[in-house]
């Protein structure tokens, strides 16, 4: 241990400020491209969802024009 | 070897590969960085000259290291994209320029922050500080060339020529302490002598390095896995991937 206390430690020599606010900035950058990631995974998830109705709602519509003849008996 | 490589397989072989390595990255990621943070923080002793402000040191030299690396791989595929039209080659471009441009925003930030009570300023427009700006803005560049085209396979290509041309700043920005007189002090590991850093000093810097190499490698894993997704949405495995897929009727 390079410090005798927690106190010292906090303060890392007088640089506190300065040691503790570039590993913050740090931890703030990456959490930021992280979150993104997964953001964005999310939003994909959304997209796909939404491609799916589409589709699904495409197939069901020419069913009904390609068999008139069920649609009637119904 | 290549035949049975199915070109429309090839996508999800790639994204089932790093699926499967992502969580070891990730493991690793963060026990290195947990190791070499706590251990450059509390267990390695004060600087003689630079107190404990020196302490910067274990993000700072990392970043700036994987800022430049990252770079280079980006660079890499660019080459492979052009020369081989490998489509997931092109897509992981985009996938690697934010982290990089991360890794490139904490190198000048931690730089600036070391910089004022070291060199009592928090800029100086020296060799070294301007050509890491540049690099930082190589990224942003290829971004925004990535994204300016209609088609986006046009626009890869133009990202990857300016990846490929921007390494022509690498060795700039390794060399200008050597080439220039720069406030910014010399390389501290690597060099051909020996490192110019105390042991009890060195052990915790390789390590943080090992933990932002595999950080970067990880972050770029994430978002490689989004690129492939995104261009396959139409697909059935990225559907059942995302769990959209429609049940079999």
């Amino acid at each position: 241990m390079a410090f005798d206390s927690f106190q010292e430690f906090v303060q890392m020599g007088g640089y506190g400020f300065y040691v503790w606010l570039s590993f913050f900035l740090t931890f703030l950058v990456i959490a930021g491209v992280a979150l993104d990631a997964l953001i964005g995974r999310r939003r994909l998830q959304r997209q796909s969802r939404t491609l799916q109705r589409r589709r699904q709602r495409l197939s069901k519509r020419q069913q009904r024009q390609s068999s008139p003849v069920e649609e009637s008996k119904r | 070897m290549w035949r049975w490589l199915h070109p429309y397989a090839k996508p999800e072989a790639t994204y089932r590969l790093v699926d499967k390595l992502l969580p070891w990255f990730a493991a690793l990621t963060a026990v290195s960085l947990l190791v070499g943070m706590v251990w450059g923080l509390a267990f390695a002793p004060s600087d003689y000259q630079q107190g404990d402000s020196y302490r910067i040191i274990y993000i700072h030299v990392p970043s700036a290291i994987f800022s430049m690396g990252a770079y280079f791989g980006m660079a890499v595929m660019g080459v492979i994209a052009l020369v081989w039209q490998i489509k997931t080659a092109e897509w992981s471009i985009p996938a690697i320029a934010p982290v990089g441009a991360a890794m490139t925003a904490i190198a000048l930030f931690t730089g600036a922050i070391w910089g004022k009570p070291m060199w009592g300023t928090w800029w100086v427009w020296d060799a070294r500080l301007t050509s890491e700006l540049i690099l930082l803005f190589l990224y942003v560049g290829v971004m925004a060339l990535y994204y300016a085209f209609d088609d986006q396979r046009t626009g890869a290509k133009a990202a990857a020529i300016l990846a490929i041309v921007g390494v022509v700043n690498l060795p700039i920005i390794h060399y200008s302490v050597e080439w220039w007189n720069t406030l910014h002090q010399g390389a501290t590991i690597t060099k051909f002598e020996r490192p110019s850093i105390a042991t009890s000093m060195l052990w915790p810097l390789l390590i943080s390095l090992l933990g932002f190499m595999l950080l970067t490698i990880s972050l770029v894993m994430m978002r490689f896995k989004n690129e492939l997704l995104r261009h396959e949405l139409h697909r059935p495995w990225a559907q059942r991937v995302l769990g959209t897929a429609e049940e079999s009727h």
